[in-house]
């Protein structure tokens, strides 16, 4: 079973890539967001926002953040994604599940290309 | 919602915003009464303010005039044969603390705990968690993580998901094949 102390391995290892990361500019960081106010949550965003997690750390990613948010306004439209990339507008998706979220890594976050499908449509 | 550790999620999600510095999380199955309990030590409330918490058109946000998250936690419980009691201090903190029947038809499952806990990671907030059945208990302490960690952020996402399959682990042990 797994325990507290198997996290010394890991650290060492993060440790040594930190140095490496540090020289990076944090302005180039790509930022996904989740909404996790109660509306997020009860729509599905806990597993929208681990599922971008898992991605990025299983395939080691960097440069991009995947972070929460709370309400934004638009309650039915949630689960809520928004994407900034640096220098870019915001992009914001909607209804977004774990297998969309995973798209959107794929085809924006990495391929810099906008999922159009999953916009906020006529439904606003 | 869905599962009970959706609600934990959201509850806990008030303490963080009430600047909280600790949140214990107690959740316990014994016999046929499920407890969870979520006690922070965050700003608290007012006795005006806490009067008025379980009605869904209070809130503190001052962009839209309802908050869900303590109603539906409180409707989730009263219509399963459970209890609910929310206790708060100016400056101290509060504690929300919620009953269930085990075997009621219209209980909500507990369902994923540990992706509950791991969405809770913040580098200015420790979680107690202290998760209970029968008489076996798993105890996890982001206090305990943070000082292993020597400074990397909890919330990295190889420690998130180091975190969340050592959860799940421990909590399936613990419920012994049992489904909460």
């Amino acid at each position: 079973m797994k325990s507290i102390a198997d996290i010394k391995a890991i650290r060492e290892k993060m440790q040594a890539q930190i140095i490496s990361r540090d020289n990076e500019d944090s302005a180039n960081e790509t930022r996904v967001v989740v909404g996790m106010a109660t509306c997020g949550i009860a729509a599905g965003a806990r597993p929208v926002f681990n599922a971008l997690v898992d991605q990025v750390a299983n395939r080691g990613l960097k440069g991009v953040k995947v972070t929460r948010t709370g309400c934004i306004g638009m309650c039915k439209l949630e689960p809520i994604v928004e994407v900034f990339v640096p220098g870019k507008e915001k992009v914001t998706y909607v209804h977004v599940d774990a297998e969309k979220a995973i798209k959107i890594l794929d085809q924006h976050v990495l391929g810099g290309k906008v999922c159009t499908e999953y916009l906020v449509g006529d439904e606003a | 919602m869905r599962e009970l550790a959706l609600h934990v999620l959201d509850i806990a999600e008030n303490s963080v915003k009430a600047n909280a510095k600790l949140v214990t999380i107690e959740i316990e199955v014994r016999d046929n009464l499920l407890t969870i309990t979520i006690t922070d030590d965050g700003k608290g409330m007012s006795e005006e303010f806490l009067q008025k918490v379980t009605d869904p058109f209070t809130t503190t946000r001052t962009t839209r005039k309802v908050g869900m998250g303590i109603p539906l936690f409180k409707q989730a419980a009263e219509t399963s044969g459970g209890t609910f009691s929310i206790k708060s201090k100016l400056g101290v903190g509060t504690e929300v603390k919620v009953t269930f029947k085990v075997d009621d038809v219209d209980r909500m499952p507990l369902g994923d705990v540990a992706e509950t806990a791991t969405t809770l990671l913040y580098p200015q907030c420790d979680f107690k968690w202290i998760y209970t059945v029968g008489d076996e208990s798993f105890i996890f302490d982001t206090r305990e993580v943070k000082e292993e960690l020597q400074g990397i952020p909890i919330d990295s996402p190889e420690i998130i998901a180091f975190l969340k399959s050592m959860i799940k682990e421990n909590i399936e042990s613990i419920n012994g094949g049992l489904v909460i």
